[in-house]
């Protein structure tokens, strides 16, 4: 056991630390949230940045135009970034976190050689459209149709909860291609170029007040058989690649942004004068850390080939621990709390009320750690 | 940078383990601690871990074991003393509540900023009748005497203290968790397995998630104390895991004491061993919530952050 990185590793992190200092100051203010065609430029214009300094897809390998940098090199990737408050992946979430580790593990080399440089240096964005109105949690009951047409495929029906949609060049979306097989067995995993004809996007107001996600109209939409990721109807397996880095590795970030916050909030007055409120921030901190633990024993038994359930409680781990942050937050903040405008801390209890529910609810989750970890009896499904 | 245990740590683990499954079964746990246990455990090695070459890291991996067979005596402070004497610890307070002070070689108590060493004989107390934990004898001093300086800094005293019982905590909260897993294959009810219940399935998954981010926390506030990064480091850490290892040792107690239903009531299974341990141990180099007020006040000092 050791927690201490390598000299190489240490090198890494200066070097990215200076190139920190160099690069934010000069960076324009953060466009507002409601503003999706400027905070998708702004979102891709530091993609580009990173691309071009050799700190995109870090974690991808080479050939993929990534980096190939060690998970270390990640974690340290993920540490600097938060410290120094440099842009979050915004808008590239989608492509530079699941879809495009995605096509990694399953695309041809076409869909490849295609897909994998754009996401890279920014020119490609992407969403997801797994979700339907009547299909969330049971994710594999979802009912839009592909019929095959010659080589391609014509879409029909309704998604979801589709965040970024409304500004997406690409989506990574699940159809129907076999309506009588068992609900699972006759999925299918396509890239949708979304400005096909056909599509239409209408955004949702979420909590923010904002559109955070859109719902997406598939009317007669003619797409490539190519287009297909994996085999014909053996899109849940697919799936479940994607959501292995959707639920694993996405939150990693967050996770290192929140003990900053936390860091802010204790080193307040308000909670300085108070003993309780003192006691609750420190369980915050104890919890956050003990996730940042967690993220690099994950790594460790990854790096190993053994990976343990660490990998499979992080997501409820941590989406719990944040929301109880969130709760201390405005318990903290009192009657400043009450409004949003410039107060980081409240539009972060916003916008966190969502990651319990999102890319699979705790229940959920409680779910898979109860069979798959622990070996309890089956839902029924 | 590497969390996991390595080919030795897994070697240890494995092999104190396998010790404490065929010296310290349950019947034994139940008589409390004696001499006899005592010396089993010296023989393996446990107390003088450190004078043996171990790292602190291989005494966490090590005593998450003697959690996880809930064995009963003051091991964290014969450890800590390490020369073959059965220690006890406690920090300052009025009045005092020592604990197997009858099986004491040696006392230890943290003052404000030093450590003291008392003889256990001079020591005037009021024996408890009625423990809390069955196997951890209790008794109350009024006034304790004033001691020798035992030499050795108050504050990485504390915080291998504080890691160690950490770990016995980690190691109760996993043991926990696999009565009641297990509990909750066997038993049934209305045709079926009770896990197979949500209401069951959640805890247990709750347990698990407990016990899983306990252990990593665990474990890095052990490689600290080898590496000797900056002092705010190893406290928020060290105090960090015996807030998380506390709370789910606690927390896990409770859980499984319900998901046993009415046999978690009985003295006959061993559940409440474990739940009392973790209350016991829970007041151990402070409370969970004392920890967590250390671990914010460490995390909001900035005169401290850059300090070695
Ligand atoms: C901010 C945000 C962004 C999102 N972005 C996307 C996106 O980009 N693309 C996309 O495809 N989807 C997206 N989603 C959708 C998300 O994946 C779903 O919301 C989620 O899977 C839950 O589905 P649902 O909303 O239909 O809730 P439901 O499935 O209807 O669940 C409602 C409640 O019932 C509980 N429940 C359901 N089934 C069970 C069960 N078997 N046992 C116990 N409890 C159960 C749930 O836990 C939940 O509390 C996003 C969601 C949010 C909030």
């Amino acid at each position: 056991m050791e927690l201490r990185y390598s000299d190489a590793d240490e090198s890494f992190r200066a070097e990215l630390h200076a190139w920190l200092e160099t690069v934010l100051p000069a960076l324009a203010p953060q466009p507002p949230r409601d503003a999706w065609p400027e905070r998708r430029k702004w979102d891709t214009e530091w993609q580009r940045r990173l691309f071009d300094a050799g700190y995109a897809g870090l974690h991808w390998p080479k050939d993929y135009g990534g980096r190939g940098a060690s998970p270390t090199e990640q974690l340290i990737f993920y540490e600097e970034t938060a410290r120094a408050r440099a842009p979050y992946v915004g808008v590239n979430f989608v492509g530079t976190l699941h879809a495009g580790p995605t096509l990694i593990e399953e695309g041809t080399d076409e869909q490849k050689a295609t897909h994998l440089p754009r996401i890279l240096c920014g020119d490609e964005v992407w969403c997801q459209g797994f979700s339907e109105p009547g299909a969330g949690s049971d994710l594999a009951s979802l009912r839009t149709r592909a019929d095959r047409d010659g080589d391609d495929y014509i879409l029909n029906g309704q998604k979801i909860w589709c965040s970024f949609g409304q500004i997406a060049d690409v989506g990574e979306f699940l159809v129907r291609t076999d309506p009588d097989a068992p609900k699972n067995r006759g999925i299918s995993w396509l890239i949708l170029p979304m400005d096909l004809p056909g599509i239409e996007v209408r955004p949702l107001k979420t909590v923010l007040g904002s559109s955070e996600f859109a719902e997406v109209f598939l009317t007669d939409v003619r797409v490539p058989v190519a287009n297909r990721v994996g085999d014909e109807n053996d899109g849940w397996r697919v799936t479940n690649v994607t959501l292995k880095y959707e639920r694993g590795t996405a939150f990693v970030s967050e996770l290192v942004d929140s003990i900053r916050l936390c860091e802010d909030l204790a080193t307040r007055m308000a909670v300085k004068g108070d003993e309780s409120l003192q006691t609750e921030l420190g369980r915050c901190i104890a919890e956050f850390d003990a996730l940042w633990a967690l993220t690099k024993r994950n790594v460790s038994q990854a790096t190993r080939g053994a990976p343990g359930p660490g990998a499979m409680v992080m997501k409820l781990a941590y989406s719990e621990a944040r929301q109880r942050f969130g709760e201390l937050c405005m318990k903290a903040l009192q009657r400043d709390a009450l409004h949003v405008d410039d107060n980081e801390l409240v539009e972060e209890r916003l916008r966190t009320l969502a990651l319990t529910i999102a890319a699979g609810a705790s229940q959920i989750q409680r779910n898979i750690i109860g069979e798959r970890v622990l070996g309890l009896p089956r839902e029924p499904r | 940078m590497d969390l996991d245990l390595s080919d030795d740590q897994i070697a240890l683990r494995d092999g104190i383990s396998s010790m404490l499954a065929a010296r310290v079964p349950m019947e034994r746990v139940r008589a409390g601690f004696d001499r006899a246990l005592f010396d089993d455990l010296a023989a393996a090695g446990v107390f003088s871990l450190r004078s043996d070459g171990f790292s602190w890291a291989d005494c966490v991996v090590v005593f998450e074991q003697l959690g996880r067979y809930c064995v009963p005596g003051p091991l964290v402070a014969s450890l800590l003393l390490g020369d073959g004497r059965i220690a006890g610890a406690a920090i300052e307070s009025q009045p005092m509540w020592i604990e197997h002070l009858d099986e004491l070689d040696v006392f230890l108590v943290g003052g404000m900023d030093d450590v003291r060493v008392v003889d256990p004989r001079e020591i005037v107390a009021e024996r408890s009748p009625w423990p809390l934990d069955p196997c951890t004898p209790i008794a109350r001093v009024e006034l304790l005497p004033e001691g020798m300086p035992f030499g050795v800094e108050r504050r990485n005293w504390e915080l291998a203290g504080v890691t160690l019982t950490a770990a016995l905590q980690l190691g109760l909260a996993d043991r926990l968790t696999e009565l009641a897993v297990a509990y909750a294959k066997e038993r049934v009810q209305f045709d079926r397995p009770i896990g197979s219940f949500q209401a069951i399935k959640h805890m247990l998954a709750d347990m698990l998630t407990r016990t899983e981010v306990a252990r990593a926390a665990v474990y890095s506030a052990g490689a600290v104390l080898d590496e000797m990064p900056s002092a705010w480091t190893r406290r928020r850490l060290a105090h960090g895991a015996k807030v998380v290892a506390g709370d789910a040792a606690i927390t896990n107690g409770k859980v499984a004491t319900q998901i046993f239903g009415g046999m978690g009531f009985t003295w006959e299974v061993d559940v409440h061993l474990y739940l009392k341990r973790a209350w016991v141990l829970d007041t151990h180099f402070e409370s969970a919530d004392r920890n967590a007020e250390l671990v914010c006040v460490t995390a909001g000092d900035p005169r401290i952050w850059g300090d070695s």
